[in-house]
Formats: C-alpha cells, structure tokens, sequence
C-alpha cells in the first residue's frame, strides 16, 4: 500500500493540472470563436474577388500573363506548410507536416528539388530535421497576424516564381471543416489555372459588359498576384482555426483524462486510509486484550 | 434623386457600407467619379484616397491596392487596406514617411526605389485623408 501523503500529494497534482487544461481549453475555444469570425468576416470580400477574377478569366489565354503560365519542365518544387506555433493541440500540427512530408519525398523521388517555406514554429522545427532545404520561415506570426503577413509570404512566393527559382508553388495547411473536423491539405497555388479561378460563377453569365480600365490584361496583372495573396491568407485563416480547435479537443480530453486520474487515485487513498484505521483498531484492541492479561 | 450604394470591403471586415450621392475613387489611370445610373464598369485603383459625398458633404477614405466595380447603382470597393480618417495613425503615417524620404535618398536607382516610393504615397495619402476629415 502506497503512503497516505504521497497519495495525496498526487492528487493534488493531478488536480492543478486539471485547472491548466481546462483553463486552455477555455482560451482555445475564446480563441477559436474569434478565428471563425475572422474567417466569416473574410467571406465577403473573398467571394467578390473571385466573382471579379471569373468575370476576367472567363475568355483569357494563359500567355498573358506569368502567373498563368505552367512550365514545360518542373525542376523546383516549393512547398508553403502553414501549421502553428505552439503545441498541445494532439496531432495536428504532425499531420500537416506528415501530409508536406509525403508529398516532398515523392517530388524528390522524381528527381525534383523540393523547397520548404514555413509558416509557423512547428513546420520550422521539424523540416529543420529533414534534408529539405527551408528558404524562409515565418515564425511566432501565427498568434496575431493579419492580411500583410499572407502578401509578404505572397511578395516572397510570386518574387521567386516569376524569376524561376521556383517552377511549381504548393501549399500545406490545415483545412478547418468544423469543430470535430480539420483536415490536412494541400492545394496547388502556382501556376494559377483561369479554369479554377473561373469555375467558381457561371450563374451570373448574362451580365451587362462591363468597361474594363486598364484593361482586361492589366486588371489580371493586378488580380492574380492578389489572388495568390487571398488564397495564403484563407490558408493561414483556416490554419488558426484549425489550430484552435483541435487544441480544444485535445484539452478536453486531458481533463477527461485527469478526472479518471483523480477517481482512481482517490479510491486508492480511500483503501489506504481504511487500512490505516483497521491497523490502528487492532493495535489498540490487541492492547487492551494484553493488559486484561 | 437616385442613391449610389457603397460598400468597402477589405479582407478584415466591411468597412463601410452606404447610399451615397457620389463616389470618386483614385483609379490606375487617374481618378473617376461615379453616379447613380453609371454603366457597369470595373477598375483597378492606385494608392490613394476615395471620396464619397453624403448630402452635399465630402468624406474620405484611404485605400491602397484594390479595385472598384460599378454595377447596378452598387459601387464595391475590394482594397487590401481601407482605412476611415478616424482610423489613421498620422503619428505613423508621418515617420513611415521620414523613412521613406531617407530611403528614397539613399537608393536613387536600386529596386527599393519604387517600393519607398509607394511607401511615400501611402503615408501621403493617409496624412491627407485624416486632415481632410477636420
């Protein structure tokens, strides 16, 4: 039988540690309610650009801009995993990772060479122990960041894609589907297809025409590389809730978890306290039959 | 007299969303007005500050980096910064143009030239639409 105090000590323990779990939870979810409405809040503005993006694209052949161009022979490969800075949030910054990681060494296996740009402490902590090289890493950003963090990772990406450093651009994050849900994923982000930025409105086809100033070219020069900067910044949005989410989960497992801790323990104390008395009745029973003598 | 509908979007939140008289807003090519029963019209707007009047009364708004669709008596502005004068940090927007100034002497002819330079306008501009709100 283990000692009454240490017993007790561990309970104790387990308690405190209980507090901190639900009190992250707490956090976590606060958080998770701003990061959704963060992502409502961009809805509009998303949806509208592109409605304005399918609007130009409709009719535009990929030579007229960079952007749009695939290149006849893919010879880097860029991947941008976003995941966040901090963990305790189970297993799903690792998923991200794992799912960046799948596609690098299947890239690297076609004799491509894969670059990793990193978003978040824990995408930079455990590319650092793979052989890939890192070009940049955006770390401690993902606990306040807004629209300019998504166009300096924008800058960075379309800077090296229009010089050729990079032949094809991929991005790695976490889709946030709901609470109990949020997936690993990866979306292609460079080349842009004018299919995939206009699929998304064919209902508003008969539309007044519009006048076009510049013109359709020079609105797509301005549109796409904003486009490239919509798409990281849905990426990091999700990501954020994502990371919150699970990281709900997580703790409330772990309060589950230290409330079965702290019955089974106390159980025990219960059994050692019990035995305790009995040991003592006898010693004083024994005792008094003695002196009876 | 019909009424224009003007909604800034940017992609933090709507920052303003009203029936006004008249919008001219800083385009690429130079700046365009806008009145109710304008044709449908789409175009990329520089740095700069849009105006709109409300009852005979001028109010601004610093946006850089956007576009303006005109449709059906609807104005959208799309701009990756918005901001209303009472939201302008000119205390900010007076050093970031100090910066600039220092940058733009110091890199003449290198590429960093041009992005001083749409440091400069931006704290120009922002300077200008808050003292243009008083």
């Amino acid at each position: 039988m283990p000692a009454l105090k240490d017993v007790k000590v561990k309970i104790n323990a387990v308690r405190k540690t209980k507090q901190i779990t639900k009190a992250m939870n707490m956090v976590a979810s606060a958080k998770l309610r701003n990061a959704q409405s963060r992502i409502e809040r961009f809805r509009p503005y998303a949806d509208k650009f592109y409605e304005m993006l399918g609007e130009l694209a409709k009719g535009a052949d990929p030579s007229i801009h960079p952007l749009l161009e695939a290149r006849a022979e893919v010879k880097t490969v860029l991947l941008v995993v976003i995941t966040s800075d901090r963990g305790l949030c189970g297993a799903f910054n690792n998923n991200i990772i794992n799912a960046a990681l799948k596609v690098a060494r299947a890239k690297a296996a076609e004799g491509k060479d894969v670059k990793i740009m990193c978003v978040g402490r824990k995408a930079r902590d455990s590319f650092r122990r793979s052989s890939f090289e890192i070009v940049a890493a955006y770390v401690n950003e993902m606990a306040a960041f807004d629209f300019s963090l998504a166009t300096r990772i924008g800058a960075e990406v379309i800077g090296g894609y229009v010089g050729g450093t990079y032949d094809e651009v991929t991005m790695a994050f976490g889709k946030f589907i709901s609470l109990a849900r949020q997936e690993p994923t990866l979306l292609p982000v460079l080349p842009l297809s004018p299919a995939e930025a206009g699929e998304v409105k064919e209902d508003v086809g008969a539309k007044a025409e519009y006048i076009y100033e510049p013109s359709v070219e020079g609105l797509l020069a301005e549109l796409l590389p904003r486009f490239i900067n919509v798409q990281i910044y849905r990426g990091l949005l999700d990501t954020s809730a994502s990371e919150h989410a699970a990281r709900m989960r997580s703790m409330d497992n772990a309060t589950r978890n230290c409330d079965d801790l702290v019955s089974s323990l106390t159980l025990v104390y219960n059994k050692a306290r019990q035995t305790a008395i009995t040991k003592e009745l006898m010693d004083i029973v024994g005792g008094s039959e003695a002196l009876k003598g | 007299m019909a009424q224009l509908r003007l909604e800034i979007v940017t992609p933090d939140k709507l920052v303003l969303s009203q029936d006004v008289d008249y919008v001219g807003a800083p385009g690429l090519l130079g700046e365009f007005g806008v009145m109710a029963n304008h044709i449908p019209f789409l175009s990329a707007l520089g740095i700069g500050s849009l105006m709109y009047k409300v009852g005979g009364k001028a109010n601004y708004v610093f946006v850089a980096g956007g576009f303006a669709e005109v449709s059906g008596n609807k104005v959208t502005i799309l701009a990756e910064v918005a901001e209303r004068p009472e939201d302008i940090d000119i205390d900010r927007a007076r050093r970031a143009q100090e910066r600039a100034k220092q940058r733009m002497d110091r890199e003449k002819d290198k590429v960093d030239f041009a992005r001083a330079q749409s440091a400069m306008q931006r704290a120009f501009y922002r300077m200008r639409v808050r003292e243009n709100a008083h």
